[in-house]
C-alpha cells in the first residue's frame, strides 16, 4: 500500500504536511531535517525541488530555493542523498517541484529514481491535469508514484469533480488565489470556499496549503480537510539565524503548530 | 507544413499552456475569448483606427539605396522605428489594451527589460486612463533610467523586481505572479510572441500588420507582393512573428532570423536561444531555451536588452526546428557596426536590437537581382548612451 494511503486510513484528521526546499539551508541538510520532521511529529513531507524560475511561489521560497541552487543542489544529487532514507523515515515523502528540471532528467528516469528510493508521491504545479492525463499519467501508475493536484477558490465545480477523479492519494486545496507565503490568515471568503469543497463529498482526502503559517491557521484548516500543508513559515523558521540546532528549531516549531501557544 | 496553432495552442511539438492551476481561470477566459473578440468587427474598427491615428500606421517601407549597392542586394527597410514610442512594441500593445477593455478588466500589469514594451504599455494604459504596473528587472531599471523617468511620466508604476538575476526573465516571473495574486480584474499584457497559449498567437495577430502592409507596399514597389528574403532579429520574437505572418506558408520567402550572439555564440555570453537551447519549458510555453543540464534556466547575455530572454517564442522553435527560418546570430561588435553602418548610409539610427539584423545580412546569398526586405523593429534613441560609449562617438 502507498504510505499516502496507509496514512489516511490510520489518521483521519490534523495531518500535518511540511514543506522543505531540498538544499536548504544548507546542501547536506536534506536528510537531517527530514529525520527531525519526521522524528517530532509531521505526518507527511514534501521535498522541494529548487527550480532557477519558482513562478508560483512567493519570496520566502523563491529565496530558499535560490540559496540551494547556490548550495550546489540538483535533482541528481538529491536523488543520492536520499538513496538510504527508507532506511530511517516511513512516513510518506512527497517530492514537489517545477516541470522543466523533471523533463530535463526526464519522466521516466525521473519516476524511476522516485520509486527506488521510495517517494509515494509527485507534485508538478506548473503540470496542466489534461497534459498529465494525456501524456503522463499511466508512467505514474506504473512505478506507483501519487500525483495530487491542485484545485483553487475559482476552480469550477465540474472541473473540481474531474480533477479529484485523476489525483491520485490526496487533492490539494489551495488556499488562496495567490503565491506560495503570501497570506497569514484565513478570511471568510477562504472558509466560505473550503466549506463548499468539504460538502462536496470528495472521494479523494484533502489537505489544505499555501498560507497556513502557525496553529490558528493550521487548526482552521483542519476543520475542513484532513490536514494541511505548511511552507514559508516552516521555511523562515528554520532559516534565521539562530544558535539553537536544527534539530531544536524543527521541534519548537512543530509543537507551535501543534500546541496552542 | 503548418505554422498555425492547434488546438492546445502548439506550433508542432512546441507551445501549450504549463501554467499553475492558479492561472488557469485567466488563461482559460482569454483563450475563449480573445478570437471572438479580436475578430469582431468592432474590435478590428478600433484596432486600425489606432494603428493609423495613434501609431501612426502604416509604416513605410524604403528603399536603402546606400545599403543596397553596399551588400549587392535589393534592400528595403521596413520602418517598425517610425511607430509612435519607437518600436513594432505598440501594435501589440494597442491590440491587448482593447482586449483588456472588452473584457472589463481594470488593472494592467506588464513585464520589460529594456522598457520598451513597459514604455509601449504605459501609453497606451494612458490613453485609456487605466492603471498600470510594470514589472522590471531592479538591474535594468538602474540601465534603463530614461525609460523608466517615461513610464512614471506616462502614469505607471514601475515595481523593481530583486528576484533571481534582476532582469527580464525575472519581471517575467513577477508579472505572473502578480496575476495568480490578481486574478479577476487584472490583465497581463505581455511582451513579445512568448508565456502560455493563447498568447503567442494572440501577439503574432497583433504583429502581423507588419507582413499585411509589407505585402501592400512591395507590390506597389516592385509589382511582386513577396520578397526573396525577409530578414528580423528575435528576441522572444514578436517583430520577426510579424514581418513573417502572412509569409509562413509562402515557401518562395525565405525566412531568416537575426539571434544575438552577445560576445559570441560559443562564448558562454550570448543569447543565441535557437542556436544553443534545448527544448524544455519557460514562462508557461514549451521552446526551445537556454538551460543547464539540470534544467535550470541560465541568465542570456546581449549588449542589446531587447534580446536577451532565454527563450523563444515557440512559434520560432518550430520554424528553426523545421528549417523554415535560418537561424544567424550576430555578436554585440557586429550589432554596433552595422547601427553605425546603417546610420551613415541611410541616416537612419536604428535600435541595438534591428542592428543585428542589419548585421548578419553579407551571410545571406542574396543576389544583385533579389529583394530583401529587413524589419527595422525600432529605432536607436534609447541606445544612445550605449553607441556613445561603444562607439567612442
Ligand atoms: C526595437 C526592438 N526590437 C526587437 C525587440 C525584441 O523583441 P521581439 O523579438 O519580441 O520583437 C525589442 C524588445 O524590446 C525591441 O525593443
Amino acid at each position: 500500500m502507498n504510505r499516502i494511503d496507509h496514512l489516511f486510513k490510520n489518521k483521519t484528521g490534523e495531518i500535518l504536511s511540511i514543506y522543505i526546499t531540498a538544499g536548504y539551508p544548507g546542501l547536506n541538510d536534506t536528510s537531517a531535517l527530514i529525520k527531525s520532521l519526521a522524528r517530532h511529529g509531521a505526518d507527511m513531507i514534501e521535498i522541494g525541488i529548487p527550480f532557477s524560475d519558482p513562478l508560483a511561489d512567493g519570496p520566502v521560497i523563491q529565496k530558499s530555493s535560490q540559496v540551494a541552487l547556490g548550495n550546489g543542489m540538483s535533482l541528481r544529487l538529491l536523488f543520492n542523498q536520499l538513496e538510504e532514507i527508507r532506511h530511517v523515515v516511513d512516513i510518506p515523502l512527497v517530492m514537489m517541484g517545477y516541470l522543466n528540471p523533471v523533463l530535463k532528467m526526464g519522466m521516466e528516469t525521473f519516476l524511476e529514481n522516485c520509486q527506488s528510493i521510495g517517494i509515494d508521491g509527485v507534485i508538478i504545479p506548473d503540470l496542466p491535469p489534461r497534459e498529465y492525463a494525456s501524456l503522463y499519467r499511466e508512467q505514474f501508475q506504473s512505478f506507483g508514484i501519487y500525483h495530487p493536484l491542485l484545485i483553487t477558490p475559482h476552480t469550477e465545480v465540474e472541473r473540481i469533480d474531474w480533477i479529484a477523479g485523476l489525483s491520485t492519494g490526496f487533492i490539494y486545496l489551495v488556499a488562496d488565489s495567490a503565491t506560495t507565503g503570501s497570506k497569514s490568515s484565513l478570511g471568510p471568503h477562504q472558509l466560505e470556499y473550503f466549506q463548499r469543497i468539504q460538502k462536496m463529498n470528495l472521494s479523494i482526502p484533502s489537505l489544505i496549503g499555501f498560507g497556513i503559517s502557525n496553529h490558528e491557521t493550521f487548526s482552521a484548516a483542519c476543520g475542513f480537510a484532513h490536514g494541511a500543508i505548511i511552507g514559508s513559515a516552516f521555511i523562515n523558521a528554520i532559516g534565521q539565524e539562530q544558535r539553537e540546532t536544527l534539530d531544536n528549531r524543527v521541534a519548537q516549531f512543530i509543537k507551535g503548530i501543534k500546541v496552542e501557544e | 507544413m503548418g505554422f498555425e496553432i492547434d488546438k492546445g495552442g502548439n506550433y508542432g511539438e512546441f507551445g501549450g499552456a504549463y501554467i499553475p492551476e492558479m492561472l488557469y481561470p485567466n488563461i482559460r477566459e482569454l483563450e475563449e475569448n480573445y478570437v471572438k473578440i479580436t475578430t469582431s468587427e468592432q474590435f478590428k474598427n478600433e484596432f486600425s483606427k489606432l494603428l493609423k491615428d495613434y501609431a501612426g500606421r502604416p509604416t513605410p517601407l524604403f528603399k536603402a539605396e546606400r545599403l543596397s549597392a553596399h551588400f549587392g542586394m535589393n534592400i528595403y527597410l521596413k520602418r517598425e522605428d517610425l511607430n509612435h514610442t519607437g518600436a513594432h512594441k505598440i501594435n501589440n500593445t494597442i491590440g491587448q489594451i482593447l482586449v483588456a477593455r472588452h473584457l472589463g478588466k481594470k488593472r494592467i500589469i506588464a513585464e520589460t527589460g529594456a522598457g520598451q514594451h513597459g514604455v509601449a504599455t504605459a501609453t497606451v494604459c494612458a490613453l485609456h486612463g487605466m492603471h498600470c504596473i510594470v514589472y522590471m528587472g531592479a538591474l535594468d531599471v538602474e540601465r534603463q533610467a530614461p525609460n523608466v523617468k517615461k513610464m512614471k511620466m506616462l502614469g505607471a508604476e514601475v515595481v523593481p523586481v530583486h528576484s533571481g538575476n534582476k532582469t527580464l526573465k525575472d519581471a517575467t516571473n513577477e508579472a505572473i505572479r502578480d496575476w495568480i495574486n490578481h486574478p479577476v480584474e487584472t490583465h497581463y499584457i505581455i511582451g513579445s510572441v512568448v508565456g502560455p497559449h493563447p498568447y503567442p498567437d494572440m501577439v503574432t495577430r497583433f504583429q502581423s500588420v507588419i507582413s499585411e502592409e509589407i505585402k501592400v507596399q512591395l507590390s506597389e514597389k516592385t509589382g511582386r507582393d513577396y520578397p526573396d528574403y525577409l530578414v528580423a532579429c528575435v528576441g522572444g520574437g514578436s517583430n520577426a512573428a510579424g514581418a513573417y505572418f502572412h509569409y509562413l506558408e509562402d515557401e518562395r520567402v525565405k525566412l531568416i532570423s537575426a539571434e544575438a550572439a552577445g560576445m559570441g555564440v560559443n562564448s558562454g555570453m550570448t543569447a543565441a536561444t535557437s542556436l544553443l537551447g534545448t527544448t524544455g519549458i519557460i514562462h508557461g510555453s514549451k521552446t526551445l531555451l537556454m538551460q543547464d543540464g539540470d534544467g535550470q534556466i541560465v541568465e542570456p547575455y546581449s549588449i542589446s536588452a531587447g534580446l536577451d530572454y532565454p527563450g523563444v517564442g515557440p512559434l520560432h522553435a518550430w520554424l528553426a526546428k523545421t528549417g523554415r527560418a535560418s537561424v544567424y546570430a550576430a555578436t554585440d561588435d557586429e550589432a554596433l557596426q552595422a547601427a553605425l553602418l546603417c546610420t551613415r548610409m541611410e541616416g537612419i539610427i536604428p535600435a541595438l536590437e534591428s542592428a543585428h539584423a542589419i548585421a548578419i545580412l553579407d551571410r545571406i546569398p542574396a543576389g544583385r537581382e533579389e529583394t530583401v526586405v529587413v524589419n527595422l523593429s525600432g529605432r536607436g534613441d534609447k541606445d544612445m548612451e550605449t553607441y556613445i560609449d561603444k562607439l567612442g562617438l
